[in-house]
């Protein structure tokens, strides 16, 4: 039906929600950088002089390693949740493929997340790591890790048509997963049974490889594969998402 | 040829009597049909074949604005049969799609790709779509600046320049002026002349008579009269005269 170019369209959603985004901000995209300094600052200061008995060496960027990535996660997540909901108008009135909406919203986001991930090298070089070849494996995590959110948002975008309470649970398991990744504490610490569930969500699994190719320099898998677990998870996560969505969306112009 | 055929369609909505219950969604998911649901179309039978123009008229809630999306296939019928040949263009509501802190120039752009230009195509249009809106002086302005006839020239400019072969049109011509709404219906005219199929909805019945040759009525979601223009409008004001409160 739709026979327009698939990547003229998603190039222009993506710069109208990041146009959108910053326009109106006096100090733009540098509120990408703002959000994990601070954050950084205080979990340093809090588990280094407040609570000074872990005893993990380069703690601003271990910490780092877990704020970038939790925070494209759950702005993407988030943002991605409202995406169809928001755009209601485009949907309604113009017979555009549907699936592009919420995965542009997560596209806009990753904008945000160059910006961080550049912080983050710049921090790793400056605590004196060097850049070694494992950091080649770093590409594919993100794209993995972006299927996954793309993955999860098509889920819930969709649901949220439907039930718009979908956005409060969102938001709060944004703030549960806080706790339950890795963000502050190391996986030695997390009681064996549950290691496995560590590995298998690809949040926590994006984290600990991060760690391991920038902290340790070692490759991101080690024994426990961590990198075809994400793209396990990843894979399916998306699969399932994008099911859902393409079961849902039909009735997206009743409920809207 | 028939470029777009209805068979038996019809389109309900739950009544949500100010709530989404749960129970809809499970109905909708398990493709069961809710009996005290609200049908804004009723059993519609039409065939329009390849350079026709044909007007849509009945009175407010009577389901044109349905029908329009279910050619354009933004909803689905709840049960019958569209079949749609060749390329839509809708011109559906007042900027749909179109955001207000982006430009003029921005919003061409992504409006252009959302109706389904490609970046060459969108490129080789700009000033074209741009002349003919006449906005030069705004065009690098944020939209929520422009006024509603401002907006108009614009989505009209973008949505005429597609080259489509099937325009709808849901009655955004009412906000122009005097000069750009005939600037417009040249425009239409014209894409009419070429043998493409245009599907118009408007409240302007003398627009209508002159532009359609063909008239579908619908009232309370019932295709009740389907024939030239001139015998289904002059039943529609007569009967409009005798009921005003229909
Ligand atoms: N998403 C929806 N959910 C429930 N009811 C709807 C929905 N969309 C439309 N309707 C109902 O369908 C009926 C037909 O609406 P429609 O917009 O097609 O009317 P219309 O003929 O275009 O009227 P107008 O001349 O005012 O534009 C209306 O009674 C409206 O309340
Ligand atoms: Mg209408």
């Amino acid at each position: 039906m739709w026979n327009g170019d698939y990547l003229f369209l998603l190039e222009n959603l993506i710069v109208k929600d990041f146009k959108i985004r910053y326009r109106n901000m006096s100090l733009g995209v540098f509120w990408s950088l703002l959000n994990p300094l601070v954050l950084m600052g205080v979990l340093t200061f809090v588990f280094v002089k407040v609570m000074p008995n872990n005893n993990v060496p380069n703690f601003p960027i271990f910490v780092l390693c877990g704020l970038v990535p939790f925070n494209f996660f759950s702005i993407a997540w988030n943002n991605g949740t409202l995406s169809v909901a928001n755009n209601a108008g485009l949907i309604k009135r113009i017979p555009v493929p549907r699936e592009i909406v919420p995965i542009a919203s997560v596209l806009s986001t990753t904008i945000h997340l160059a910006i961080q991930i550049a912080l983050l090298l710049l921090f790793v070089v400056a605590f004196g790591r060097g850049v070694n070849w494992h950091w080649l494996w770093l590409p594919l995590m993100w794209v993995l890790e972006i299927v996954f959110v793309c993955g999860l948002v098509l889920a819930t975008s969709a649901l949220d048509v439907y039930l718009r309470d979908m956005r409060y649970i969102v938001e709060s398991a944004c703030t549960v997963l806080f706790w339950l990744v890795p963000i502050f504490y190391t996986l030695d610490i997390v009681p064996r049974e549950y290691v496995t569930v560590y590995e298998f969500n690809p949040l926590a699994a994006m984290i600990l490889g991060l760690r391991r190719i920038l902290i340790d320099g070692v490759s991101p898998n080690g024994d426990a594969g961590l990198v075809y677990k994400l793209a396990f998870t990843s894979t399916v996560t998306f699969i399932l998402g994008l099911s859902l969505y393409s079961r849902l969306k039909n009735k997206f112009f009743d409920y809207l | 040829m028939t470029v777009i055929e209805f068979k038996n369609v019809s389109k309900g909505f739950h009544r949500a009597v100010g709530q989404r219950l749960l129970r809809h969604y499970l109905e909708d998911l398990l493709g069961k049909s809710d009996p005290d649901s609200f049908h804004a179309l009723r059993n519609v039978n039409f065939a329009i074949n390849d350079g026709e123009s044909v007007a849509i008229i009945g009175a407010n809630g009577a389901g044109k604005s349905t029908l329009l999306s279910l050619v354009t296939r933004l909803a689905p019928p709840s049960s019958g049969e569209v079949i749609i040949n060749g390329r839509v263009a809708a011109l559906l509501e007042l900027g749909a799609g179109f955001h207000p802190d982006l430009t003029g120039r921005e919003n061409i752009r992504l409006n252009a790709s959302l109706l389904g230009f490609s970046r060459k195509q969108a490129g080789d249009l700009y000033e074209s779509i741009v002349d003919f809106s006449e906005l030069h002086d705004f065009i690098d302005e944020p939209l929520r600046t422009y006024s509603n006839g401002m907006m108009l020239r614009l989505a009209f400019a973008v949505a005429v320049n597609l080259d489509p072969q099937i325009l709808i049109i849901d009655e955004v011509l009412a906000v122009g002026d005097q000069q750009f709404q005939a600037k417009c219906m040249d425009k239409i005219y014209e894409i009419r002349n070429q043998g493409r199929t245009i599907l118009c909805v408007s409240h302007a019945l003398g627009i209508l008579q002159t532009l359609c040759t063909r008239a579908l009525w619908l009232d309370h979601g019932q295709l009740i009269m389907d024939g030239p223009v001139a015998e289904v409008l002059h039943a529609y004001e007569g009967r409009a005269l005798h009921a005003p409160s229909e």
